[in-house]
C-alpha cells in the first residue's frame, strides 16, 4: 500500500540494512542537537618536493561547486546570496557558471574555511568539493 | 504554492498535498536514520565526497561533518512535519527561519527523488511524463515524476516568496 516513493526497492524492505537498529524514527524528527561549532580539522601538510617553488599562499584552497541537473537555478542563486553574502548579480553569474561551464569556484582561501563552506553547501543540498587550485 | 504575506511566506495545501510532503519528509528522515546506506545513491549525493581524488581526506572530513550534516538534513525535514498538520489540508504561515529550513529540506526531497529518477541535465520531465502515462498510467513512475514536478513548483515557489520579501 504505502509502498514509499523515495524508498530505494519499493516494497521490499529487505534491502540489507542489517546492522542499523531500527530505532525511533520519530524521536529523531524532533530531536535538536544543540549548535556545536563545526570541529575544523587540521590539515596534515604533504610534503611533495615539486611544490615548494610555489609559495603556499599562490595556491589557495578553493571550494568548487559542481553542476547538478536537480537544483533550481534560483535556488542555487538564493544559497550562494546567503551563504556567501554574494551580490544577487554575483551570485547569479556563479550559478550560470556552474550550469554553463559544469562548475565554478565559489570561494577561496584556507583550507578548514573550504571546509566548513562545504559543509554548509552540502547542508542545502549543493555538490560541493575542497581542491587546491 | 507559496505566496509572499508581509513577513511571512504563505501557502494553503490541500489534503492530498499534506500526505503528500509529511510522506516524503518522512522518507527523507528514514533514509539518514535506520536506512542509512553510504552505498545508496541518494545518501552518495546528500553527503557529496568533498575530495573526490583523496578518500583518505574525505574520510577524515566525514568523521568530524557527517553526524551534523545527518542532523542538519533531519531537522530540515523535521521543519515540514512540524508545521503540517498530520491529516487534513492547511493554511501554513513559515516565518523567515522556517521558510530557509522548509527550502533546504524540499531541496533534500528533490534530490532523493530526483536521483532515483535518474533525472539528468538533458531530461525533458513532461515527455518523460507523458511517456510515461503512455506506459501505464497507474505506474509507480507516473507518480514519482508527477511529484517531483510538484516539488520543483513548490520549492521555486518559495525561493521566490522569500526572495521578492
Amino acid at each position: 500500500m504505502s509502498a514509499g516513493v523515495i524508498a530505494r526497492t519499493p516494497a521490499a524492505t529487505s534491502s540489507g540494512v542489517s546492522a542499523a537498529t531500527p530505532a525511533a524514527t520519530s524521536a529523531g524528527v524532533v530531536a535538536k542537537t544543540p549548535a556545536a561549532p563545526l570541529p575544523v580539522e587540521t590539515p596534515e601538510v604533504a610534503e611533495a618536493p615539486d611544490i615548494e617553488d610555489v609559495p603556499e599562499i599562490d595556491r589557495p584552497w578553493v571550494t568548487v561547486v559542481w553542476n547538478d541537473p536537480i537544483n533550481l537555478m534560483s535556488y542555487v542563486t538564493w544559497v550562494f546570496q546567503k551563504l556567501f553574502g554574494y551580490s544577487k548579480d554575483k551570485a547569479e553569474q556563479l550559478m550560470l557558471d556552474v550550469h554553463h561551464k559544469g562548475r565554478a569556484v565559489v570561494s577561496s582561501g584556507a583550507r578548514e574555511r573550504m571546509e566548513f563552506d562545504a559543509s554548509r553547501l552540502h547542508e542545502h543540498g549543493l555538490w560541493a568539493t575542497v581542491t587546491r587550485e | 504554492m507559496f505566496r509572499r504575506d508581509g513577513e511571512h511566506c504563505t501557502a494553503r495545501f490541500s489534503a492530498e498535498e499534506v500526505k503528500v510532503l509529511r510522506q516524503v519528509a518522512t522518507e527523507v528522515v528514514a533514509l539518514l536514520t535506520d536506512g542509512f546506506d553510504r552505498a545508496d545513491p541518494v545518501v552518495e549525493r546528500l553527503f557529496p565526497d568533498v575530495y573526490p581524488d583523496d578518500p583518505e581526506a574525505t574520510s577524515d572530513y566525514r568523521q568530524f561533518t557527517d553526524g551534523e550534516l545527518k542532523t542538519a538534513k533531519i531537522d530540515q525535514a523535521g521543519a515540514i512535519l512540524a508545521i503540517l498538520p498530520s491529516s487534513g489540508g492547511a493554511d501554513i504561515v513559515l516565518d523567515e527561519e522556517s521558510s530557509e529550513a522548509w527550502l533546504r529540506a524540499l531541496n533534500d526531497v528533490r534530490l532523493a527523488l530526483g536521483t532515483r529518477l535518474e533525472v539528468r541535465d538533458d531530461t525533458d520531465l513532461e515527455a518523460e511524463l507523458d511517456d510515461a502515462v503512455l506506459h501505464d498510467p497507474t505506474s509507480a513512475r507516473v507518480g514519482q515524476l508527477s511529484l517531483y514536478a510538484y516539488l520543483g513548483y513548490l520549492q521555486e515557489s518559495l525561493v521566490e516568496a522569500l526572495t521578492t520579501g
